[in-house]
């Protein structure tokens, strides 16, 4: 039996590093070598039984539950009940004591297990240095980043409502109801953060919710789907997330063009030090779309010919270079020579330039004749006939989203004369449970951190500024991802 | 019953720290308050159930019983048989914990004891701020 022993002495009173250690999933916001973590099964990460499954940065995958919490004694005990590294009967205790002599706190960390024979030093420096020893430095780090020395507890100074501005209609319309107004934000309640936001993506979205297309926005309202900032404060019951943390999201309520915002916390991912705000802003939303559209609405193959629209546009660049990465064929269409070479350059390796949506003949020539296994369409009423059309016998149409206006819906009749599969997803039903959420989001991550996705921000505009971006993004003018600054 | 607590780091080895404190007749050698102190009967002073007798510097005398001494925990715990203090059922454990981090000594000190109401707040006071910490103190001062 191995027994590994550390302690430390933190600089902040016990209050404070209990609030980030009884919660057992925040190691993810505070030690350098989680990749990433959740609690299965939904359960309260300070519930005695629950289960933190959650990844290390070198690949290793664990599962530990928690055996026992005392908020009096401020004692965490945990087991590990499934691990990749070869170490068993893992028992681990923390506990933190009050230094009265300077208002700090004792911090000690305590383990035993089994580790295979003549690989006990191994694990012992493994589990003392690597993670005990390096974990009370990452949480001195965490404590003071989240609240710098010289600047009050924001929780404490912000406990009333923040004025901000934000982007606000009267009415759904054109670009020109895009109107600069200030806000009062109000403090975060029960199972609420209230967010400094510093970059707002732009997408398609945002301008059918504007027209008034999609019920998601009833005036007056501020307009807007994903965003990345800074935790500023937390309401009751908030688990995982702390003030100071990097976060992004993009889900519904519709509201992000906005400079300070209060949301619900489960729609938000805790941002990995390799994703800078501009990124996950223009990223969060076309890249999560990407994810569920290639490998959980249709799961793509190595070999597969895949018919992007738009493909040079933001969830069209971010779809080919995932379908690329996959191994498969991929066709794009896109409306000019200049958009091409960017679809090109996404991985794309057949764009066809086309204005009046006559791409079927070009997608029949590049496959012989067999057509696309699956067409990811996101135009709708100018391109879905050709679509189906394009599609190859036992293919899948999926469509994501309606640029050109409302569709007709494809016979059953087109469908079943070639078997044809025909889909119509919404991501926010794929990341409606905060476990998917945090799993899409992570393979996102992994893609941007090993190379294999890259998110073009070409437009970069004040908030102030909104209705410039979607004037330009309905004129097709953009190239790329779109950014709103604060 | 009241409990008073004090804790405190001490700039050096816990083993080192344990070889000043474990000497139940050690009181006039590290702390600033006890004049003089004697084991009854001529016991040796790491002998559990020996009493220690000594004076404060104020004139006060204070009987108190080793009631545990563990070279292993790095632990002590007393209980007061007689006193100026006016306390009852007095029990004291003193504790140091290794601080891996810097290689230095947490510190703990806590007693539980009655005493009339009206006097707890000063008694909690004057043991966790004149003893314990005071002791504290002397002790960084000692080790340093």
């Amino acid at each position: 039996m191995i027994r590994v022993t550390r302690s430390a002495i933190i600089d902040a009173p016990i209050e404070r590093v209990w609030a980030v250690l009884r919660d057992f999933n925040s190691h993810t916001a505070w030690h350098p070598v989680i990749a990433e973590s959740a609690i299965e099964n939904g359960e309260a990460s300070d519930q005695v039984g629950c289960v933190r499954s959650f990844t290390l940065k070198d690949g290793n995958r664990l599962r530990e539950q928690l055996l026992g919490l005392s908020d009096e004694d401020h004692i965490s005990t945990y087991c590990i009940l499934d691990a990749t590294l070869p170490m068993r009967r893992y028992v681990a205790t923390v506990q933190l004591k009050r230094v009265t002599d300077g208002n700090r706190t004792f911090w000690h960390w305590q383990s035993t297990f089994e580790a295979p024979r003549g690989r006990e030093h191994e694990f012992a420096e493994l589990v003392g240095n690597g993670v005990y020893e390096a974990g009370f430095e990452a949480l001195r780090t965490y404590l003071r980043q989240s609240r710098p020395a010289n600047a009050p507890a924001p929780r404490q100074s912000t406990r009333g409502a923040i004025r901000g501005h934000a982007i606000v209609i009267d009415r759904h319309g054109g670009a020109d109801e895009l109107k600069w107004r200030e806000i009062q934000v109000a403090p975060p309640g029960p199972g609420e953060v209230r967010l400094r936001q510093t970059a707002i993506g732009v997408n398609y979205i945002d301008v059918y919710v504007r027209a008034g297309l999609y019920p998601l926005l009833s005036p007056p309202g501020t307009p807007g789907m994903e965003a990345a900032g800074e935790v500023l404060d937390v309401g009751p019951g908030v688990t995982g997330i702390q003030p100071g943390n990097r976060v992004a999201y993009a889900c519904p309520p519709v509201g992000a063009y906005a400079q300070y915002r209060t949301m619900k916390a489960d729609q938000l991912v805790v941002l990995p030090d390799a994703i800078d705000d501009e990124t996950a802003a223009a990223l969060m939303l076309k890249g999560m779309s990407a994810e569920y559209l290639l490998q959980r609405v249709h799961r793509v193959q190595r070999g597969d010919t895949v018919l992007v629209h738009s493909a040079a546009g933001g969830a069209g660049s971010l779809l080919c270079q995932w379908a690329k990465h996959l191994g498969a064929t991929v066709i794009g269409t896109v409306s000019s020579e200049e958009k091409a070479r960017a679809a090109r350059a996404a991985g794309c390796d057949h764009p066809i330039v086309t204005a009046a949506g006559d791409f079927v003949a070009r997608v029949r020539d590049i496959t012989g004749g067999r057509g696309a296994d699956v067409i990811y369409d996101a135009v709708g009423k100018d391109t879905l006939a050709g679509s189906l059309e394009a599609l190859a016998l036992k293919g899948h149409l999926v469509s994501y989203g309606e640029s050109s206006g409302a569709p007709d819906p494809p016979a059953l009749s087109a469908l079943s004369a070639k078997s044809a599969r025909f889909s119509r997803p919404v991501l926010f039903h794929y990341t409606a449970d905060p476990r998917d959420l945090r799993e899409i989001a992570g393979n996102v991550f992994d893609m941007v951190a090993r190379g294999a996705l890259k998110v073009d921000i070409r437009q970069r505009y004040p908030l102030a500024e909104a209705a410039r971006a979607h004037l330009d993004l309905e004129a097709r003018r953009t190239i790329g991802a779109s950014v709103l600054l604060p | 019953m009241i409990k008073v607590y004090a804790s405190s780091v001490i700039d050096a080895p816990a083993d080192s720290v344990w070889a000043q404190i474990r000497d139940f007749n050690g009181l006039p050698k590290w702390t600033s308050f006890v004049a003089e102190s004697r084991i009854e009967g001529g016991l040796p002073a790491d002998k559990v159930g020996c009493i220690r007798n000594f004076r404060l510097k104020d004139g006060g005398v204070i009987r108190e019983q080793l009631l545990t001494l563990s070279d292993f925990d790095f632990q002590c715990s007393y209980s007061i048989l007689e006193s100026p203090m006016g306390v009852q059922n007095y029990v004291a454990t003193l504790k140091l914990t290794p601080v891996t981090d810097g290689n230095r000594t947490f510190a703990e000190w806590w007693a539980e004891f009655d005493c009339a109401p009206e006097r707890e707040r000063d008694l909690a006071q004057s043991i966790g701020q004149g003893v314990f910490q005071t002791a504290f103190n002397s002790l960084k001062q000692l080790v340093r």
